[in-house]
Formats: C-alpha cells, sequence, structure tokens
C-alpha cells in the first residue's frame, strides 16, 4: 500500500471526509465507479450527526459508509486513510485541521472553506511544514490524481470529467489558485496534450497550505509527470518561488506558465479584477512582472491567455516526438447509472405514485391549501372554519357556513373535567405523561357513546327523512328495530320548559341564515312526539349540530349519498374531534400548572368482588 | 475579503476599547476623537464633546489613504500649531466635503474627517511603531525616529521576526533584546510593543501603524493609527472590534449603475459585480466567474483593445434567472444609450469557463429574457453577440441563446468547450477588422 513520497494520492488513497455532503461525497464514489477503483471514502466524520451510517451509490450498488462524531475516533477504525477531506465551514475547519495533523495516520489534507482567517491558516501552515504533512487549500476545490482519486467535486460533473480526460492519468502536471479556471485548463490540456497526471487547486487565499511550488516538486521527482501548467494570477509572490527553481535547476521538466490579470496595469489601483486577493501591493506581484519573471528564468509563457493552447500543444508535441511521452491506451468507461431525481426532471424516466394528494402542495414558493397559499389565508382574513372548509372538504365555505362551523367548534370545545375524555386525560396528565399521550387517552373516549351523538343523529335522522318516515313511525323503529335510544335526543337536565340555550342558538342562527332547514324540521316534530312523553326528551346539542350539518352540507350541493360518505368517514365527529381538543389541551396544561400528583382512584369507590376461579 | 482598511478612528477606539485588558494600568490613553461624516450635525458638537471648545484641535480626513500631512490636509495650524479652534475645524470640514479633492490621481469628494485634540510635544519624544503579517513570522517594526520622515529613516528601524507559534516569553525576549538603541526608557517601550502585539495579534489585525507613537511618562498619544483587520476574522474577534465598519475608501464615486448592482450583490447570495472603464468602448463584457472575468479583460487588453473595453464585472454563485435578467439589462441599458462614434457595431462578448454545477441553460434564460426586452435598442445602437460557455446543460443553454438571438435579429455566434475559452475576443476582433479590409 505505500506510494512514493512524490504522490499524495494513487489508486488505493483512502480519505475520510469531514462533514456529511452528501452531494460531493456521491460524486467522489462516482469518480471511483467509473476510474474502476474501491470506493475511496472509508468514513465521515459529523459531530452532530445522530446517525451511524448514511447510503450512497457506488455504480448502481448501494453502500454503507460509518459516521463519526470525531476523526480520531475514524482515524483509529481507519488507519489505512491518509488522506482528510476537510469539509468543515469556516468557523470550524480551522481547530478540525489541527486536531487532524497531530494524528499520526493522516498526512493530507485539503481544506474547502474560504473566509478562514490568515492567522489561523498561517498556523496551519506552519504546524503542516514542521509535521512534515500536506494541507492543500483553504479556499480551494481540491484537485485529481486522475485515474486514482478526485478530491470531492474538483472537475465538475462526471460528463465533463469524461471529455476532459480526467479519468485517466496523461502526462502533464497542473496547479492553479483558482478552481473556477480548473475546469478550463484540464479541458485545455486534454484538447491539445494528453490530459492531467495530477492537477492541485493550491487555492485562492493568501496564504496557502501549500504552494505551487511545493507541488512541482512532487510532479518533477513523479516519472508519470513529463511537463507542468501552472495559471497563476496577479497578486502575491508566490510564482517567483517557481521562477528560483526554474532557474536553480530544482525544476528541469518543461513548465508553461501564466499569471492571469495582466488587465490591472491599464485601470491602476482604481479598479479591483478578480478577488480580493488578485490585488497587486507592489509592482513585483503584478502580472506582467511575474510572466516576465517565469519568461526569463525559462518557462514557457505566451503572449495572451489566448495563446495558451497552442503553446502547451507546441511543448507536448516536441515531448511526443522526442518519444518522452508513452501512448494511452483510451480506457472503456461504464456508464453511470443516472441519477432518478436527475432523469425524471428531464423527462427520461416515470414511475407510478404510491400516494396522492387533493388538499395541499409543499412544493412551491410557498405551500398552499387546497391552491390557496398560506399568506394569502392570513391576508384576506379566513377564519379557522375557512381553513376547515379548505383542508377538509376542498370548498371556500360561505360566510353563512363558516359562521356556523365557528359556532359548532366553540359549542363542543369543551364540558367540563367529568366526561369520560377530559377525566382520562386529566389522570393522563397526572400520570407524568407529555401532552401528546395526554390528549390522545381522551380522544381515544370519543366514540359511540362519548361524543358520539353527532354522527349518530346525522345518520338516523337523515335516513328516517329519506325512508319518508313520520315521527312517530322513526320513534317506533328507532324502539323496535335499532333497540337503541335515538341519538341526539335526551338532555339530563334541560327540557322543554327550561330549553339549552346553546341548543336555541343554533338553531335560530339556522332558520335566519341556513338556505334551507329540513332536517331540523323534522328532527324538532320528532321532539314533539318524543317530549310528549318524557319533558327532557328534547333534542339536544349534539342532535342539533348533527342535523344541521346534513342541512349545511345539502345547501352546499353535497348529495344524500356524498353526505353518507362523509358521515362514514368520520367527516361529522370530526368537527367534535377538533373543537374537543381544545378542552382537552386545557386540561391538561390545568393539570401541570396545578402540578397534582399522580391519581389513584379510592378503595371505597370500587366494587370488589373477587372470586377464586372454580377448579 | 481578508485583509481590509479600517478608519483611523475605529483602529483607536479599537484600542480604547481594549485597553484594560492588554495595557492595564501600566499605560493610560485618554481616547479623545470624533468622527465627521456627512450625516455629522456640526453643530450638536460642542454639547456632545465639551472639549472642542477649550482644547486646541487636530482634524484631518479619516478615508484610509495616507500622507495627509504632505498633501496638506491635516488643520493643526492657523498662525502657529495649536492654535485650531473648532469653529476653524467646521469651516474646514464644510469645506473641504464640499469641493472636489484628487488624490493619488483619483477625484473625489472627502466625506470622513477625524478631530482630536492638539497634543504638544517634542520631537524626541516621537517614536514609531508597526506590524505586519509575513507568511510564517510577523514582522515588528520599532524606530525613535518617529513622525512623517520616517521613511528617509528607515535605515534606523529596527525589524524583528516573531515566529507564528511563539510563547509569550519568546515574544517579550525578541522584543526587548531588539528595541533600538535611542530609544530612552527602553524597558517602558518594549513593554509597550510586547502588550501592543498581544492585541495584534488576538485581534487579528493584517497590519498597525502608529506613527508617531507619542509617550509622555506612562501616557500614549498615538498621533496616527493605520489598522488593517483580516475581516474573516468576524466570527473570533468581532466582540473585541465592536460596531466598525470597513470603508471602500476614497475613490470614485459610484455610476447609478454601478451602486444599483452593488447594492443587489449585498443583498444576494451570488456574486454580481459591475465596473463601468469606458461608457464609450465598443467591447462590452458579460462574464461568468471571477477568474475569466479577469481573462476575458486581461485578452482583450493583450490584443490591444484596451480602450474599447467598456465594462468590467462578473456574475456567479447561482444567480437566479431574476436577478441575471437584472444584471444584463444593466448592462444593456448602458451599451444602447447611443451609437459608437465610429458608427460601427458593438460587440457583446458572453463569456464563461466550463462551469462546475451552474446550469448553464438556467442562467442563459436570464440573459435571453434581458434580451427580448432590450432588442429594438440592441438592433438600433448595432450589436454583434459573441458567446462561450461550457458546463452542465451547455448545449441547450447555446441552442436557446441561439435561437432567441436570430429570432430577435441580432447576429450572434455560440460556441462551446471545443473552442478555447478567449478565441470568441480574437474570432471578435478578427470579424471587425476585415470589415474594416
Amino acid at each position: 500500500m505505500s506510494k512514493p513520497e512524490y504522490l499524495l494520492f494513487d489508486k488505493d488513497t483512502k480519505a475520510i471526509f469531514w462533514n456529511l455532503n452528501r452531494n460531493a461525497i456521491q460524486r467522489m464514489l462516482d469518480y471511483d465507479y467509473v476510474v474502476g477503483r474501491s470506493p475511496s471514502i472509508v468514513a465521515i466524520v459529523a459531530p452532530t450527526q445522530s446517525r451511524k451510517f448514511d447510503k450512497f451509490f457506488y455504480g448502481t450498488k448501494e453502500i454503507m459508509i460509518p459516521i463519526y462524531k470525531s476523526t480520531e475516533d475514524a482515524a483509529k477504525d481507519f488507519p489505512e486513510a491518509d488522506v482528510l477531506l476537510n469539509f468543515a465551514s469556516f468557523r470550524t475547519a480551522y481547530n478540525v485541521t489541527m486536531e487532524a495533523l497531530d494524528i499520526p495516520t493522516i498526512r493530507t489534507i485539503a481544506i474547502t472553506a474560504e473566509g478562514i482567517p490568515e492567522r489561523f491558516a498561517r498556523t496551519m501552515r506552519v504546524k503542516a511544514k514542521k509535521l512534515g504533512k500536506w494541507i492543500i487549500g483553504p479556499a480551494t476545490v481540491g484537485g485529481i490524481a486522475p485515474g486514482a482519486f478526485r478530491i470531492a467535486n474538483t472537475g465538475g460533473t462526471i460528463q465533463n470529467i469524461i471529455n476532459s480526460k480526467l479519468h485517466r492519468p496523461g502526462s502533464v502536471g497542473l496547479v492553479t489558485r483558482s478552481g473556477g479556471l480548473f475546469n478550463e485548463l484540464s479541458n485545455i490540456i486534454s484538447r491539445n496534450a494528453n490530459g492531467l497526471a495530477e492537477g492541485i487547486a493550491i487555492g485562492g487565499d493568501r496564504f496557502p497550505g501549500s504552494d505551487f511550488l511545493d507541488h512541482m516538486l512532487r510532479f518533477e521527482k513523479n516519472p508519470q509527470v513529463k511537463m507542468m501548467v501552472l495559471l497563476g494570477e496577479v497578486g502575491g509572490e508566490l510564482e517567483y518561488r517557481v521562477a528560483e527553481a526554474i532557474k536553480d535547476g530544482r525544476i528541469t521538466k518543461p513548465v508553461i506558465a501564466w499569471c492571469i490579470g495582466t488587465i490591472s496595469k491599464h485601470f491602476g489601483g482604481e479598479v479591483q479584477f478578480g478577488h480580493a486577493g488578485a490585488k497587486a501591493g507592489a509592482e513585483r506581484e503584478t502580472a506582467d512582472a511575474k510572466n516576465k519573471a517565469l519568461r526569463e528564468a525559462g518557462a514557457y509563457v505566451p503572449k495572451s491567455f489566448n495563446d495558451l493552447p497552442e503553446l502547451i500543444r507546441g511543448v507536448y508535441e516536441e515531448l511526443h516526438a522526442k518519444g518522452e511521452i508513452p501512448e494511452i491506451k483510451e480506457p472503456e468507461v461504464p456508464p453511470i447509472p443516472e441519477d432518478y431525481a436527475k432523469a425524471l426532471k428531464e423527462g427520461k424516466v416515470r414511475k407510478p405514485t404510491n400516494f396522492i394528494c387533493t388538499i395541499s402542495d409543499d412544493r412551491g414558493e410557498e405551500a398552499t391549501y387546497c391552491g390557496v397559499p398560506i399568506s394569502e389565508v392570513v391576508e384576506k382574513g379566513y377564519s379557522i372554519a375557512d381553513v376547515i372548509g379548505l383542508l377538509w372538504f376542498k370548498k371556500k365555505f360561505p360566510e353563512w357556513a363558516s359562521n356556523f362551523i365557528d359556532m359548532v367548534i366553540k359549542v363542543v370545545a369543551d364540558h367540563g373535567p367529568a366526561v369520560s375524555g377530559a377525566h382520562n386525560t386529566k389522570v393522563t396528565a397526572r400520570a407524568g405523561k407529555d401532552l401528546m399521550s395526554s390528549i390522545v387517552t381522551g380522544i381515544l373516549t370519543i366514540g359511540p357513546r362519548f361524543g358520539g351523538a353527532i354522527d349518530g343523529a346525522a345518520k338516523y335522522f337523515k335516513m328516517a327523512q329519506e325512508k319518508e318516515m313520520d315521527p312517530y313511525e322513526f320513534v317506533d323503529y328507532m324502539k323496535n328495530v335499532e333497540k337503541i335510544p335515538i341519538p341526539g335526543i335526551g338532555h339530563r337536565i334541560k327540557s322543554i320548559k327550561n330549553p339549552d340555550k346553546r341548543v336555541e342558538l343554533l338553531k335560530n342562527y339556522a332558520k335566519n341564515n341556513f338556505p334551507s332547514t329540513d332536517l331540523l324540521d323534522y328532527a324538532l316534530e320528532v321532539e314533539k312526539v318524543t317530549t310528549s312523553k318524557k319533558e327532557n326528551l328534547i333534542l339536544n346539542v349534539d342532535g342539533t349540530i348533527g342535523v344541521l350539518l346534513v342541512d349545511m352540507f345539502r345547501a352546499l350541493g353535497y348529495s344524500d349519498k356524498e353526505i353518507d360518505e362523509l358521515i362514514n368517514a368520520g367527516a361529522f365527529n370530526a368537527f367534535f374531534v377538533l373543537g374537543r381538543t381544545i378542552g382537552f389541551i386545557g386540561h391538561y396544561l390545568d393539570e401541570k400548572r396545578l402540578d397534582m400528583p399522580l391519581y389513584r382512584h379510592p378503595f371505597d369507590d370500587i366494587l370488589y368482588d373477587v372470586k377464586r376461579p372454580e377448579e | 475579503m481578508a485583509q481590509r482598511g479600517i478608519r483611523e478612528y475605529d483602529g483607536k477606539k479599537i484600542l480604547a476599547n481594549n485597553w484594560k485588558e492588554y495595557f492595564g494600568d501600566e499605560f493610560i490613553y485618554d481616547f479623545k476623537s470624533i468622527l465627521i461624516t456627512p450625516e455629522t450635525d456640526l453643530e450638536e458638537i460642542p454639547q456632545n464633546y465639551p472639549w472642542v471648545s477649550d482644547t486646541p484641535l487636530v482634524a484631518k480626513p479619516d478615508m484610509l489613504f495616507g500622507k495627509r500631512g504632505k498633501l496638506g490636509l491635516i488643520l493643526f495650524k492657523k498662525e502657529k500649531p495649536g492654535d485650531v479652534k473648532w469653529e476653524d475645524v467646521k469651516e474646514w470640514i464644510k469645506q473641504k466635503m464640499a469641493e472636489e479633492t484628487e488624490i493619488n490621481g483619483v477625484k473625489g469628494h472627502l466625506t470622513h474627517f477625524l478631530v482630536e485634540p492638539f497634543v504638544p510635544h517634542k520631537p524626541e519624544e516621537e517614536y514609531y511603531v508597526a506590524m505586519t503579517t509575513g507568511e510564517d513570522e510577523d514582522i515588528i517594526y520599532m524606530s525613535a525616529f518617529g513622525g512623517i520622515d520616517v521613511e528617509e529613516n528607515w535605515d534606523k528601524v529596527v525589524e524583528v521576526r516573531i515566529p507564528i507559534t511563539a510563547s509569550d516569553e519568546e515574544i517579550k525576549k525578541i522584543i526587548s533584546e531588539n528595541v533600538p538603541a535611542d530609544i530612552k526608557d527602553k524597558e517602558k517601550y518594549a513593554d509597550f510593543v510586547y502588550r501592543l502585539y498581544k492585541l495584534f495579534r488576538d485581534l487579528h489585525f493584517a497590519y498597525l501603524e502608529i506613527n508617531p507613537l507619542v509617550m509622555v511618562g506612562n501616557k500614549i498619544y498615538p498621533l496616527d493609527f493605520v489598522g488593517k483587520l483580516d475581516d474573516t476574522a468576524q466570527f473570533v474577534a468581532g466582540r473585541k472590534w465592536g460596531d466598525i465598519e470597513f470603508p471602500a475608501g476614497f475613490g470614485r464615486d459610484l455610476t447609478p449603475e454601478e451602486k444599483y448592482i452593488k447594492e443587489m450583490d449585498e443583498k444576494s447570495g451570488a456574486s454580481l459585480k459591475l465596473t463601468i472603464l469606458n461608457p464609450e468602448g465598443r467591447i462590452w463584457t458579460l462574464v461568468a466567474g471571477g477568474g475569466a472575468s479577469v481573462v476575458y479583460a486581461d485578452t482583450v487588453a493583450d490584443l490591444g483593445w484596451v480602450k474599447e473595453l467598456a465594462n468590467y464585472g462578473e456574475y456567479s454563485g447561482n444567480p437566479s434567472r431574476t436577478e441575471t435578467r437584472e444584471y444584463v439589462k444593466t448592462v444593456f441599458d448602458l451599451m444602447t444609450r447611443q451609437k459608437h462614434s465610429s458608427g460601427k457595431p458593438k460587440i457583446l462578448i458572453i463569456g464563461g469557463a466550463i462551469a462546475n454545477f451552474t446550469d448553464v441553460a438556467k442562467t442563459f434564460d436570464g440573459i435571453i429574457d434581458a434580451m427580448k426586452e432590450y432588442a429594438d435598442k440592441l438592433r438600433e445602437v448595432g450589436i454583434r453577440i459573441y458567446v462561450r460557455r461550457g458546463g452542465p446543460n451547455y448545449e441547450i443553454g447555446l441552442k436557446r441563446i441561439k435561437q432567441a438571438a436570430e429570432e430577435l435579429g441580432l447576429p450572434i455566434e455560440v460556441y462551446g468547450p471545443e473552442t478555447h475559452m478567449t478565441e470568441i475576443v480574437k474570432k471578435a476582433i478578427d470579424d471587425d477588422t476585415k470589415e474594416v479590409a
């Protein structure tokens, strides 16, 4: 597994990736697959991730890569990984690097973050040099060793990588500052020579962890590299080190060099060309001065960037003619399976969906309720009832219906602590349980015996009216056939002489505002019959709500069959569930406020009648 | 952005705010500085700073440029040094703000001034200290001869290098062993420099110069202060910096178009830059990417057409379609205001390198939107368009822009990565020369 000193990456290089950057990791694995090597990322470090691993594609196959909390732990499990790809943010990247430099198995660290303070960058640099380790960056896309190892996003899309022959080694060593022109240079080199042997973007900061010369000295020793291309920039003096090395013979291979930013001489210091680092502080730092120095040192320097390709071609062909450059057999490239998301976007694949949604949509700029953006719901003053209309029934309710639903929610919101739902909520809350558990125990009691009368009343009154039973017939039918009391009829205290005020309000509202109250009228006829038997057998609040909801839906244009479907689906019950949840939450919060201890039911309230089973 | 100059006022304020922590009671600094800006109500100054009424004053522009003494921009005397009163300062500042001033060949307006008490002192009390960052070391410059002639006396400046990882003891030793011989109280001076260096390091200064530094007993008067901070260290040292700004410095006033793009850039996550070089020029550029934009400008100049280069700028970092459209419209607006004096068509270079992951088709849609809006004007003024771009979806992008331009009757040539990036500059110039011949 050991590789020569001058190589930072080979086909067996394994790396630890700091930060769960799924796109960059997947791009590396795609590259690994294309060049036919094993996955280059062996571990991910992400201290804030709770997951133990993540899945990635290697070709069509899925693989699992473990996630660690610290670089140290990852390095302990993967001592063969000598590269750390530090994708931490500018706030964290320094600490991550300093820690990793102390790990003996890690030799090379690439840092992508932009905006690392210069003092930090210098400290990392000094420490790395002292330890004989390598830092690439900060503020760089990284680099690539074609056919062996790709740092994260270097080279762009797989298509571009293949077009620029970055999937197999060529004979040119490339160093640039910016990542932005790295692809362009790879492209030029693939078209005018035989592609890269290795390419490094040292990063745009003033104090890169390793500079042009550091890498070019490696290229000098690397027999695969036959010529080098240096793309420098206005600002800084790093290019002079290369000129010196050419002069004093530390670099003997042909170097083609160009510093961008020659424009600046025409506009003085007045115009900032390129990024801030690219500013000449002195005459020595201008692109022209550096191009001149490189030319004088013996590098091939074109007259302009536009002549760069020709110059590269010239040097390459000369070396080729001398027989110094071996022929390359172009490898076969396995197709990279297209990503489903991308193929879908481009209309290349389709698949049947598993779910359908017809009430809301969160895909656009803003989520919508039945097509209405939430901001519009607020701006146009929609009530809670209007929102219920949109999300439950996909309707913009007319005002009379909205107001009615609003009344219903208010009326059913609570009925004191003694009813089964509220009681359960209180007992659960007192057992120290959370909001969700407590109110759920309340909601779970809602059914045929508690709160179910709305559903029942709607169902039976509607059925009777449809079958044109007269009120007497209906009362008998319920007694003899269904054998249950009529849902929605009867009250503990209220009676015909002492009417329930809530019922009066609902009835009056409906009479005055509903287009028709057919079923209410029928129910009131039934009430006449039942109250003639017993004073308190009145149409109660549940019954009133049940029949009025039927009247409401009829007026909104629902057919009787559609209304039956709503009832069977639980839509009527839903008004009770929603309304009463308000009360349950109230009881829960009340318990928390009071901080009452665990509730234990008293013995004297239970009839104990326990016998041994018969033997 | 990294190293950025700060105002003298902010530099001194940083010193004052951190004085106790770094200088304790060993040294005393009475921070008395006022920053005057165009928004300052000069009439309120005597109320807020009563000392201006009974103290002789000094006033100077505070806009990052140096050599203010030599430029005659320090007000410290009328008849003799130390006789400047607040009324004089007020009049002087008003006058300077109103008139155009030329600094190092750039014309513009002075907007920010520093007002301080005049400090009478003897020349032998004027010291010099400066600190800067080298590669693996920091460099401290110390001299017993401060003042405006420090450059003439540079041979008397002692330069010491502090390794970036040096311990406090090492730093102390290096400084105290190298204090220039001409300094009277060496121990005190060394102690002050050591403390100042600690502040320099902790607060991520990239450059710091006090010249002259007047020391009277343990009283410190930093008569002039130049500072540069590493602005990327905001997250480390921002609290110690306090509320400071990084001004653009004295320069040509921005044109409304440049200002508009600058504001858009500040609001956006993408990068949008525009500088007008010559509004009468024939060659206009719309280039994606910072590096590429420099290369295109270089090439226009290298091919001898720098006088016709109308603008410099770039868009990158995945701007939205709307942002791209607004950016391009601003350029189109400028280039269609008048025909070129020669009557020849203008040349539009839509360039860029091979994008990594930016969707080329998407960004081109923004350009096409703007093209449609300005088609009439572009035709009227005469235009030839040359496009070169690579990257994801470049084929679709090139096809769309070609089709759109042709439908609008705008002559266009499009090229992909098979053509060298700057070749379109050469083609454009060649086509133009051919036409003449």
